[in-house]
C-alpha cells in the first residue's frame, strides 16, 4: 500500500543497513562505466546516486528526503508521515491524480515511506520513462497545492492507518508504547505514524512549514536503480531537478541525545487475543554514524552470532538443543542518524514457561560476554553478512534502498562500498568488548506481549 | 516481436550435440535495451527447464514446484504437506539435520520450500562458484529427505506454536471460518497448516510415504535464471531430480464453487472492522480471463487509480486501503474485495462497495479506464515479473504451470488489447450479478443491517 512506515518494517528488511556491499560494487566515481556506482552532486545540492542494472527492461527512481519523524517539532508528532501522504495531492503544475495516473498508464508501480529520519517516494517504470518521473518529481518538490479538503480526508485516511498497523494490533501496540520506554529523551520514542490526538492537532500552517522548510534539492538524494547509466541520468536530473532553486541551507539535525540510562524497565501488554506469549529485550546502541570506529561492524557481527538465523546461537540453544522455544533470535535495527537498537527475543513452545525462556536468553547473552566468540564465528558471520549483499545486489529496490537510507541518515557511497574491509578489521576481542559495553541488563528494556491474567491457554 | 539476431546458434548446438539434449531459446523483447531470454531445456532423462541465462551477478537461483499441496494432505492429517516443507533443510542422505544446515552454510547458500493448497515450492540461491555442492544438498533433500524424529518433534510444536497463537486472533478466525464457509468439505476449507490434532496425528512415515507419492518428475516444473548455461544446465537436471520416480500418485480433488450469499461474522471490540467481500472468479484458461484480469484492475486492483480506492479512500477517507484480488487457484476461483474501516462507518463504507459493484455491474467501466487499465496491465509485467532473478524464477515456473506457452510474454500484450469493452462489461455483469459472501471482523452492532 502506498503510504506505508518504513519504521521497522523496512529496517528488518534491509538487514543491517549498515550496509555493506557486494564486492562486485566498484568504488564509487564519477564516469560512465556501465557497471560501478557513481555519485555526483548538482549544482543545487541534490545529491545523486546512480546503480546500473542491465538485467530486466526496469528502471527504479527514488527520491528520499533528509527529513523523517525525529525532526517534528514537539507536539507535532505524525507530520513527517502526513506530509508523505498530501505529496500524492497535486500541484499547481498537475492536478491531484495526474501523476498517479501517468505512472498507471505505462505500467508503473509507486510507493512512498516515511521513517525516523527520511521520507521517500520513489517509481518503478521502464527506463524509457524516466525523465517524466524526474519532471513529476520535480514538480512536487516545489509546486504542492495544500487544500483545506485534501488534509482532512487524508487525515482520515491516515488515522484508519493507525488503527489498521497500530491499534488493531497487540504486538504493534506493544512495540509502540515499548519503543516509547526504551528512549527516555530522543525522539526515536515518538512513533513515526504519530500519537493520535498530535494527528488529529496538525494544521494546514504546520503541514506547509514542513513543506517549505525541508522540501528543498538541498536536503534531498535522488537514487537511481536499473537499466540506465551515469550520464544519461545526470542530463535528465540536471534538466527536471536542476532547474529548482537551491533552498536555505538547514542547520544541523541536532536532537535530544539519551542521557546515561539506570533503570531496567518491563513494558507488559495483555490482550485477550494473545494465546501464547512473547518476550524481546532491548538495548539502544550507537548508528553507524554516531558509534566510534569499528563498534557498529562489531554489532552486527554479534547480532549475527547471537541471534540471526538457524545456525545462531539462541537459535541452536533454546530452539534446537533446549527445545523450550519455538522461536529465538535477535537483530540490529536498521541504518539511523542517532541510534539503532539491538533486540533479542523468544517464544516458549510446550510446556516451557516464557521465563524459562528469558533465563536462557539472558544466560547467551551473559555467556557472550564473558567468554566471547570463536574466530570461526566471526569468519562465517562476515562470510554471510558479504553473501547477503550479494544476494542484494539482485534486488533493484534493495540495492536503492540500502543506499538511499545510508545517504539519508548521513553516510556516505563508501560506507557501503568500504565494507568488506571493515568488516575484515573486526576482532573476536571487539566483538565481546560491544557485548560488554552495550548489552547491560542493568538498563535493559524488556517487553512482554502476554495473554489476559489468569488466562493460560 | 521475436528478435533474432541475439540468437545464438552455436550454443544451441554444443547443448544439442554434447549433451544429447533439445534446447529452444526464445528472446523476449520488450521495448527497452535490456531483454530476457528465455530457453527451454530438456535433459537427457526429459526433465524439462526453462533457464534465463544472467552473468551479471555470480549467483544463480533454482525455482522448482511439484504439483501436490496441502489439498493432498490425507484425510485426518491436514498440515501433512506443510510439515514435510519445514522439513527439507532438517536431514537427507547421510547428513542429519546439524550436518546438513552447516553444510549449507559454509557455502553460503540460502534454500527455502513452501506449500500453499496446490504446490510445494522449493527456492534456492546460491553463488555460482560453489553450485556443484549446493545442488548436491537440492538432490539430497529434494530426493532422500530423513525425516528423523528429533527434527520432525521440533519443527511440529513450531506450527502447533503457530497455531494456537493464531486462536484467538480474530482477523485468523475470521479467515479461517471465511475458508470453511466457502469450501464446506472440500481440501480447500483446511487450512495449509492443519489443526493441532491433525499434526499431532503425522508420523515420520506418514511424511516418507506422501513424500515417495508427491514428489516426482511428471509433476515437476522448473525455472533457473542465473550464471549458469544451458549445457551446464542439461547436466545439473538429471543429476538433481533424474532418481525422482516419474510419476506422482496424486488423489483427484474436484473443482468446487465457494458458496457465496452468506454472511459470516466474527464480533470483536476492536477500532476497526475488517471486511470481505468474495464474488465467483475465473478459471485461468478461461477464454473471459484476461477480461476479468483488466475488469478487476478497473474495480480494485493494484494502482492507486481504481473505482474502490477513489471512492472509499480518496474521495471519503473512509480507510487506508481498499482493494479486489482475483484469486485463481487450480480447483476454485473467487473475486475478492477487501478493506478495514473504523467501526462506526463499517455500515458506511459497505455501501459505497455496494454502489461501486452496482455501477460496474450495471454500466460496466468506461473507455477510458479500460485503456488505462490495459496499458498499466501491459507496462507493469516486467516490473512485477521481472526484476530480479527471484522473480524472473517465480515467472518461469508460473508460465510452465499455466501452460502460457515460451513465447507467452511476447504474446502477453495482444491478448490484452484483443480485450474489448463489450467483453469487460459481460464479465463484470457475470462476476458480480450474485449476492457475495460477506466476511466482517468487529464489533457486532457494525455489521450490515440484516445481512
Amino acid at each position: 500500500m502506498r503510504n506505508s512506515i518504513a519504521s521497522v518494517a523496512l529496517s528488518a528488511a534491509f538487514a543491517l543497513v549498515l550496509a555493506v556491499a557486494a564486492p562486485s560494487i566498484a568504488p564509487a566515481q564519477e564516469g560512465d562505466d556501465d557497471t560501478a556506482v557513481s555519485h555526483f552532486t548538482l549544482e543545487n545540492g541534490l545529491e545523486v546516486v546512480v546503480i546500473p542494472d542491465h538485467r530486466a527492461p526496469v528502471a527504479t527512481h527514488m527520491l528520499w528526503y533528509k527529513v523523517g519523524s525525529a525532526d517534528e517539532e514537539p507536539g507535532k508528532s505524525g507530520i513527517a508521515h502526513f506530509f508523505e501522504h498530501l505529496m500524492f495531492k497535486g500541484t499547481s503544475t498537475y492536478p491531484s491524480g495526474e501523476f498517479s495516473a501517468a505512472i498507471a498508464a505505462v505500467g508503473g508501480s509507486e510507493n512512498a515511506f516515511t521513517s525516523y529520519d527520511y521520507t521517500a517516494y520513489y517509481q518503478q517504470i521502464a527506463p524509457s520513462e524516466l525523465p517524466d518521473m524526474m519532471r513529476f518529481e520535480a514538480d512536487r518538490m516545489r509546486n504542492l497545492v495544500l487544500s483545506e479538503e485534501n488534509i482532512e480526508t487524508e487525515r482520515q485516511v491516515v488515522l484508519e492507518e493507525r488503527r489498521q498497523r497500530t491499534d488493531n494490533v497487540p504486538s504493534s501496540i506493544l512495540s509502540e508504547e515499548l519503543n516509547a520506554t526504551l528512549y527516555q529523551n530522543h525522539p526515536y520514542g515518538i512513533p513515526v505514524i504519530g500519537w493520535q490526538q498530535e494527528i488529529e492537532g496538525l494544521t494546514h500552517d504546520d503541514l506547509k512549514s514542513f513543506y517549505d522548510r525541508f522540501y528543498t534539492p538541498n536536503n534531498a538524494v535522488l537514487v537511481v536503480a536499473g537499466d540506465v547509466n551515469a550520464n544519461q541520468v545526470r542530463t535528465m536530473a540536471e534538466e527536471t531537478y536542476g532547474e529548482i532553486a537551491r533552498g536555505p541551507d538547514l542547520p544541523s539535525r541536532a536532537r535530544p541525545m539519551e542521557p546515561e540510562q539506570k533503570t531496567t524497565r518491563d513494558v507488559t501488554f495483555r490482550d485477550p487475543r494473545v494465546t501464547v506469549p512473547n518476550m524481546s529485550i532491548n538495548w539502544y546502541v550507537p548508528s553507524a554514524r554516531r558509534a566510534e570506529k569499528g563498534e557498529f561492524e562489531a554489532l552486527a557481527i554479534l547480532s549475527e552470532v547471537l541471534g540471526e538465523g538457524l545456525r545462531s546461537r539462541l537459535y541452536q540453544d533454546l530452539v534446537v538443543k533446549q527445545g523450550i522455544a519455538s522461536s529465538a533470535g535477535s537483530y540490529l535495527q536498521g541504518a539511523a542518524y542517532d541510534y539503532s537498537a539491538l533486540v533479542i527475543y523468544g517464544e516458549p513452545r510446550g510446556e516451557a514457561e516464557l521465563e524459562t525462556v528469558e533465563a536462557a536468553l539472558v544466560a547467551q547473552i551473559d555467556k557472550i560476554k564473558s567468554e566471547g566468540i570463536t574466530q570461526q564465528e566471526l569468519d562465517t558471520a562476515r562470510t554471510k553478512i558479504l553473501r547477503d549483499q550479494i544476494f542484494m545486489r539482485d534486488s533493484q529496490v534493495r540495492s536503492a534502498n540500502l543506499f538511499g537510507a545510508v545517504l539519508a541518515t548521513g553516510g556516505k557511497v563508501e560506507d557501503i562500498t568500504g565494507l568488506p574491509e571493515r568488516l575484515d578489521a573486526v576482532t573476536v576481542e571487539a566483538v565481546q568488548a560491544v557485548a560488554k559495553r552495550y548489552l547491560d541488563m542493568g538498563h535493559a528494556v524488556k517487553g512482554y506481549l502476554l495473554p489476559e491474567e489468569g488466562d493460560r491457554s | 516481436m521475436k528478435q533474432t539476431s541475439n540468437f545464438h546458434p552455436g550454443a544451441f548446438m554444443r547443448s544439442f550435440l554434447n549433451a544429447g539434449a533439445l534446447v529452444a531459446l526464445i528472446l523476449i523483447v520488450v521495448p527497452a535495451q535490456a531483454a530476457v531470454q528465455i530457453q527451454d531445456v530438456t535433459s537427457q532423462k526429459g526433465i524439462d527447464a526453462w533457464l534465463v541465462e544472467d552473468h551479471s551477478l555470480p549467483i544463480i537461483t533454482f525455482q522448482f514446484s511439484f504439483k501436490s499441496g496441502s489439498a493432498q494432505d490425507p484425510e485426518g492429517k491436514e498440515g501433512l504437506a506443510n510439515l514435510m516443507t519445514g522439513l527439507f533443510d532438517e536431514g537427507a542422505g547421510d547428513l542429519d539435520s546439524d550436518a546438513f544446515q552447516l553444510k549449507l552454510e559454509e557455502l553460503g547458500a540460502e534454500m527455502s520450500f513452501r506449500t500453499n493448497s496446490d504446490e510445494i515450492s522449493g527456492q534456492v540461491r546460491m553463488l555460482a562458484e560453489n553450485s556443484d555442492e549446493v545442488l548436491e544438498l537440492v538432490r539430497l533433500a529434494v530426493t532422500s529427505p530423513r525425516f528423523d524424529a528429533d527434527p520432525v518433534e521440533r519443527i511440529r510444536s513450531q506450527i502447533a506454536v503457530g497455531i494456537r497463537a493464531d486462536e484467538r486472533d480474530p482477523r485468523k478466525q475470521g479467515a479461517l471460518k471465511l475458508s470453511e464457509a466457502l469450501y464446506g468439505d472440500h481440501p480447500y476449507a483446511h487450512p495449509d497448516e492443519g489443526t493441532l490434532e491433525s499434526l499431532s496425528g503425522i508420523s515420520p512415515e506418514d511424511l516418507k510415504a506422501f513424500h515417495a507419492r508427491v514428489f516426482a518428475r511428471s509433476n515437476l516444473t522448473i525455472g533457473v535464471v542465473g550464471a549458469i548455461d544451458a549445457e551446464s544446465l542439461v547436466s545439473v537436471l538429471d543429476t538433481v531430480f533424474g532418481d525422482l520416480p516419474e510419476e506422482a500418485e496424486l488423489r483427484p480433488v474436484a473443482d468446487i464453487e465457494p458458496k457465496l450469499d452468506q454472511e459470516i461474522r466474527i464480533d470483536y471490540p476492536l477500532p476497526q472492522a475488517t471486511l470481505q467481500l468474495v464474488y465467483p472468479g475465473v478459471k485461468r484458461d478461461d477464454p473471459e480471463f484476461f477480461s476479468a484480469y483488466l475488469f478487476n484492475q478497473i474495480l480494485g486492483g493494484g494502482v492507486f487509480s481504481s473505482r474502490l480506492f477513489n471512492e472509499v479512500r480518496e474521495k471519503r477517507g473512509l480507510a487506508y486501503g481498499a482493494s479486489s484480488y482475483l484469486h485463481s487457484r487450480d480447483h476454485a476461483q473467487s473475486l475478492a474485495i477487501q478493506t478495514a474501516t473504523s467501526a462506526e462507518r463499517a455500515g458506511e463504507t459497505l455501501s459505497v462497495i455496494d454502489d461501486v459493484v452496482a455501477s460496474l455491474r450495471d454500466e460496466g467501466p468506461t473507455e477510458e479506464e479500460l485503456e488505462v487499465a490495459k496499458t498499466y496491465v501491459i507496462g507493469s509485467y516486467a516490473i512485477n515479473n521481472l526484476d530480479s532473478s527471484t522473480a524472473i524464477a517465480r515467472t518461469l515456473v508460473g508460465l510452465q504451470q499455466d501452460d502460457l506457452g515460451i513465447d507467452y510474454i511476447e504474446r502477453r500484450a495482444d491478448l490484452i488489447n484483443a480485450v474489448t469493452l463489450d467483453d469487460v462489461k459481460e464479465i463484470a455483469k457475470r462476476l458480480l450479478s450474485q449476492e457475495p459472501a460477506l466476511l466482517v471482523i468487529g464489533p457486532a452492532e457494525q455489521a450490515r443491517n440484516g445481512g
